[in-house]
């Protein structure tokens, strides 16, 4: 909502200028957009009016003309308007005159031939776009007229922001009624009388859906001047809220529109055929609307119709066939209450937005129909003369909604805002609101103005008697209560753990969207169970992530381009699965390429590897405590990844996630020229611990023993493990694996591979008697079991 | 005869200073000391003496044994001072040099701040709670008292599935959720990601919300702004200013925009800076829960994570904390 400073105080009689009354406004929840001059801040231009004019000696596009500006002389003026003719009345800038930032008017010579002044376009003084030609003021403009003063261009426009529950601030009068509680100023509405009917001339109207349309004010005026010009007060008070001037019948539509809130439609009576009907469309009926778009109805729409078909989208649009044209001399004016269920979304859903369902969504005032009819036309007949049939009103008041009293407790209004408000002062609010009251503070009842339909229920009073008291005045108290322990489970790893375990790792953290490009999904092989949006933003984020990843390598990507060429990246979110029913779930992913540390002196610069990225991954895991044994690397066939080098990690036997190095086919299709390797985890995994229950430490001293086997390349180191702690039992304190190699000295097909077991008891210094059969039981599964050859 | 073993102390003085380390000293200590040693060949020449010959002797033999072993155990001493200091010159580093290893990642400014909204309210006694991304209309909307159709639901640009399902707009739904499953009295936040289909260069069709919920029998409007202006003063560290303007939501009732005065880096006049919503519950959504709105008031609040978090750290566009640029992200570490 846009409106005139100046036209609201018409109505209420604030003091102070527009930025003191855009604070109050914003103050008490009326937000404030905007605060606009509504013309350029320029001095000197009076009304002028051309006495004749005659050609310039030495150009052909100008004229040499004679102004008379008030002043003693008419004066010599140059001017190269194509609308520049003598007798017309024009906005005038006397030397002197000052048009925007120091654009001084001088006297001076154009093409040889003095000039005293200039006569104005719209432009020029900042009142329009219009720049065709000068600006033509009425005749009866006074001559030397200060031009300010003459338009009142000493005012503002003001640009709300209105939230959709104060729909009765869409229109000065009720502006001016919660402006008057705010300012706690004197409040004047317009005192409309009805204009008496001098011909018999109506159209019947059937309400042929009453829950939709329960009121419809019609009226027929006859005889209008299609020509009379629209008065200049009136498309300026058009203009400053930001409406173009079109006829003079549809201006005043506009015009009560703006000043009462009630949107109304003009039809060209001759165009109508037969009586008028309001119901919902029919599949297959069409309608070209005013703005010359052909809409298809349906039964969801409700339509104006007369008895050839739909002539009006209701509460939205009118027909292009039956609106007013520049020739229409019959005006059948429609002002009526639809239901803003009814209109809720409809404009909207056909790509529109129109003022008039912009104010029957949000609700009009239920009761403002036949004073806008009224109020329309007086002034329309004032402008272009006519005469007004009778004013027909067609109801089911049944649907119409009722005005009910609604409740107020002092004591409930207190208790919830916290505060210690008198009777008198929640009635004193109450009386500024124009609410009436009856009843005591035990119990008030109270019945709202019409327009103030969104007064329902007792806490919209006391938002009501807080608003105007002003939220600022409302107490604050410090935060108290019981004490009370929130639950803090130890056996649940923190997230923001996790986070640091990757930080450390050299990881940093991303947040990538949660909808992706469903071809990126494809290039990753996860296309599968994906959940689509309906209405994407775009095409590249149009379906839910099933993996971390592809926002991860995207971000990899990117940053790659940008000259990083060691990216480590994590992210944890969540990851939508579609089967039977939504799996939202919690994961953990990571990407990584480049160098295994960053580059630095007095170490090898070393390309990562698997087991880089495994190391990072296996600190996250040994968050879960000391009980890391039940996690498994498992090589497994992944499409993204390679196949040479890609796991699955299972936890506890359960499926956790996959750690690899992505397929170099996959990264060719998101252009990215690095070897990139990475993990994705199930939270719920990797998140869960047990409570540490420690044990006896031993005091006697460890035994080491070093072996070293050819195994079969197929051989791995699981296997290797598990005939040693098969052999070892309870006395293998550690094993560690200090050389793996191939080639060299290795028949092919075959690897070397150098173990130490580290063996100690809690109870007694190990001896060689006891642990050379240890030794040798693991050397003899190894061979049984793993064909290994021991070599010392 | 003492004479010789006064020249044999002088010879072995020498020797034992002319060592330059352990070897060459224990060489010098053989010499004079060990089995063969000249001392020990004195020492053990005794025996053959006229006992009044052997008493002077005797006694002049051992303390230059003695005198032997101190200047051994002194020499001793000082190479080892020595070679410590000519090791320590060795070891000497350029402790300027820069460490080796791992460098240290960070996480992401939105974790950062979202952890400290998280803190703040939990030192104020409120439970995190979370719930589905993907929500229904009727926990996203017509449970938080959106009528269908409502001009309200059009504040919210919504992402939808087609069959009824769709992201969710804001972290309210799991007021909804927690309130019907944990009842009256409640005190939690909701942090998590919401949607919007908006997307410029002030909005981002995925941003960070956290909302907060309390519900007693004895809470007040009054509360709401004490906490708020609590838990604001406590995440910017500073006295800042602070307005409630009336507001609409669906959900609440009354309603507020809450704005602080913020003071920007040029040092121009503070603005007011809208950061969160807030409001008194709806006797509605109460009811929807099955809380009895008699009993029981309750009060709401909803902040967006960005706009904190850039007002906290400096961040000027938005769009920078979802293009996940190395060099934008290491500046939090």
């Amino acid at each position: 909502m846009r409106f005139s400073v100046n036209w609201l105080k018409q109505w209420v009689s604030i003091e102070g200028d527009a930025d003191s009354l855009a604070a109050e406004l914003t103050h008490a929840g009326l937000e404030v957009d905007a605060v606009e001059p509504v013309a350029a801040d320029f001095s000197g231009v009076v009304v002028g009016e051309i006495i004749d004019c005659g050609p310039h000696p030495n150009a052909d596009k100008l004229q040499v003309c004679r102004v008379d500006d008030g002043g003693d002389e008419p004066l010599q003026v140059v001017c190269g308007a194509p609308n520049a003719r003598p007798g017309i009345k024009i906005p005038f800038a006397q030397v002197g005159a000052v048009l925007g930032e120091g654009f001084k008017i001088k006297k001076a010579k154009l093409r040889g031939t003095e000039s005293f002044g200039m006569a104005c376009s719209a432009r020029e003084l900042g009142l329009s776009d219009d720049h065709s030609g000068l600006m033509e003021l009425p005749l009866d403009a006074t001559v030397g007229h200060d031009f300010r003063e003459f338009l009142d261009l000493d005012d503002h426009a003001i640009e709300l922001d209105l939230t959709p529950n104060r729909a009765d601030c869409l229109g000065i009068s009720g502006l001016a009624r919660d402006v008057s509680a705010i300012c706690d100023a004197r409040y004047t509405p317009l005192d409309i009388q009805p204009v008496e009917s001098s011909i018999e001339d109506h159209v019947p109207v059937e309400l042929e859906a009453p829950a939709d349309c329960p009121r419809y004010v019609g009226r027929v005026i006859r005889g209008i001047d299609p020509n009379a010009p629209t008065p200049l007060w009136m498309q300026e008070a058009l203009r400053r809220c930001g409406l173009r001037s079109i006829s003079a019948s549809v201006d005043c539509t506009n015009y009560v529109l703006l000043e009462l809130g009630q949107p109304m439609h003009a039809f060209d009576l001759d165009k109508l055929q037969g009586g008028v009907s309001v119901r919902r469309g029919r599949d297959g009926e069409k309608l070209v609307l005013l703005d010359e778009k052909e809409i298809e109805l349906n039964p969801e729409l409700l339509a104006i119709c007369d008895e050839s078909g739909p002539v009006a989208l209701a509460g939205v649009m009118g027909g292009l066939d039956t609106g007013v044209t520049g020739e229409t001399r019959n005006v059948f004016l429609e002002s009526a209450w639809f239901a803003p269920a009814t209109i809720a979304g409809k404009a909207r859903g056909l790509g529109m937005a129109t003022d008039a369902a912009h104010r029957f969504e949000r609700g009009v005032d239920p009761e403002g129909q036949v004073r806008a009819v009224e109020r329309y036309t007086e002034l329309l007949i004032g402008i272009t003369g006519g005469e007004a049939g009778p004013v027909t009103i067609s109801e089911s008041a049944e649907h119409l909604p009722s005005r009910c009293a609604v409740p107020l407790r002092l004591a409930r209004l207190n208790r919830v805002l916290g505060s210690d408000l008198q009777p008198d002062e929640v009635l004193q609010i109450l009386d500024r609101l124009g609410m009436r009251v009856t009843g005591d503070e035990q119990g008030w009842s109270i019945t709202a103005p019409s327009s103030r339909f969104d007064i329902e229920i007792e806490e919209d009073l006391i938002e009501e008697v807080a608003r105007i008291h002003g939220y600022d005045r409302l107490p604050a108290t410090a935060p108290a209560g019981e004490l009370r322990l929130r639950p803090i489970s130890e056996r649940a790893v923190p997230l923001n753990q996790l986070r640091q375990a990757l930080c450390a790792g050299g990881y940093q953290e991303a947040v990538t969207y949660s909808f992706v490009d469903r071809a990126l999904l494809r290039a990753v092989h996860m296309d599968q169970h994906v959940l689509p949006l309906a209405n994407p933003i775009s095409s590249d984020m149009d379906v839910m992530r099933t993996s971390l990843l592809p926002g991860l390598l995207s971000a990899l990507g990117r940053n790659l381009r940008r000259q990083h060429d060691r990216v480590r990246l994590f992210e944890t979110g969540r990851v939508f699965h579609q089967q039977e029913s939504l799996t939202e779930s919690e994961r953990t992913g990571a990407v990584a390429c480049g160098s295994a540390l960053p580059e630095q002196w007095g170490t090898g610069q070393r390309p990562m590897d698997f087991f880089d990225l495994k190391n990072d991954l296996e600190r996250v895991i040994q968050l879960r405590g000391d009980k890391t044994g039940d996690v498994a690397f498992e090589a497994c066939d992944l499409p993204f990844l390679h196949p040479g080098q890609a796991a699955r990690v299972l936890v506890s036997g359960e499926e956790a996630g996959w750690i690899g190095a992505i397929h170099p086919q996959v990264l060719r299709e998101m252009g990215i020229k690095a070897t990139v390797f990475g993990f994705e985890m199930a939270n719920e995994c990797i998140l869960k611990r047990e409570i540490p229950n420690a044990k006896n430490i031993s005091r006697y001293p460890s035994v080491r023993r070093d072996l070293a086997f050819i195994v079969p390349v197929g051989v791995n180191y699981r296997e290797i493990r598990d005939c040693v702690t098969d052999m070892t039992g309870a006395l293998l304190a550690d094993l560690v694996i200090f050389d793996v190699f191939s080639g060299q000295n290795v028949e092919s097909g075959y690897k070397s591979i150098a173990i130490g077991l580290i063996l100690q008891d809690v109870s007694c210094t190990l001896t060689d008697e006891v642990v050379d059969p240890i030794v040798d039981g693991v050397i003899q599964a190894m061979e049984s079991r793993l064909e290994a050859q021991h070599r010392g | 005869m003492v004479d010789s073993v006064k020249q044999l102390l002088k010879a072995a003085q020498e020797a034992i200073a002319a060592s330059t380390d352990a070897r060459e000293l224990d060489a010098a200590r053989v010499q004079y000391l060990g089995k063969k040693g000249e001392i020990t060949a004195l020492l053990k020449s005794l025996g053959g003496m006229e006992p009044e010959e052997r008493r002077d002797f005797g006694q002049a033999v051992n303390r230059a044994k003695s005198e032997v072993i101190d200047m051994v155990n002194a020499r001793r001493a000082e190479i080892e001072t020595e070679q410590m200091a000519v090791r320590l010159a060795e070891e000497r580093v350029d402790v300027t040099l820069p460490g080796r290893g791992q460098a240290r990642g960070g996480v992401h400014p939105i974790t950062r701040a979202m952890q400290r909204i998280i803190e703040i309210f939990g030192h104020l006694g409120f439970e995190v709670a979370t719930g589905p991304e993907v929500e229904d209309d009727y926990y996203n909307f017509e449970s938080l008292n959106f009528p269908a159709h409502h001009p309200a639901r059009a504040m919210h640009d919504t992402f939808y599935f087609g069959d009824g399902r769709l992201l969710r707009t804001h972290t309210s739904p799991v007021q909804i959720r927690e309130m019907q499953k944990q009842g009256a009295p409640i005190r939690i936040i909701a942090p998590g990601k919401v949607y919007r289909s908006d997307y410029d260069q002030t909005h981002s069709p995925m941003f960070h919300q956290v909302e907060g919920l309390l519900v007693g029998e004895q809470v007040t409007m009054a509360d709401l702004k004490g906490v708020l202006q609590t838990f604001v003063n406590a995440f910017f560290e500073a006295d800042l200013d602070m307005r409630f303007r009336p507001s609409y939501f669906p959900f609440t009732e009354p309603s507020a925009e809450v704005d602080i005065a913020w003071h920007k880096d040029d040092g121009s006049d503070p603005g007011w800076l809208e950061i969160l919503g807030c409001g008194m519950v709806h006797p509605n959504v109460l009811k929807a829960c099955e809380v009895d709105s008699e009993q029981y008031i309750g009060y709401a609040f909803g902040m967006g994570v960005e706009r904190l978090a850039m007002l906290r750290y400096g961040v000027t566009d938005l769009r920078q904390f979802f293009d996940n640029d190395l060099q934008f992200l290491r500046q939090f570490r």
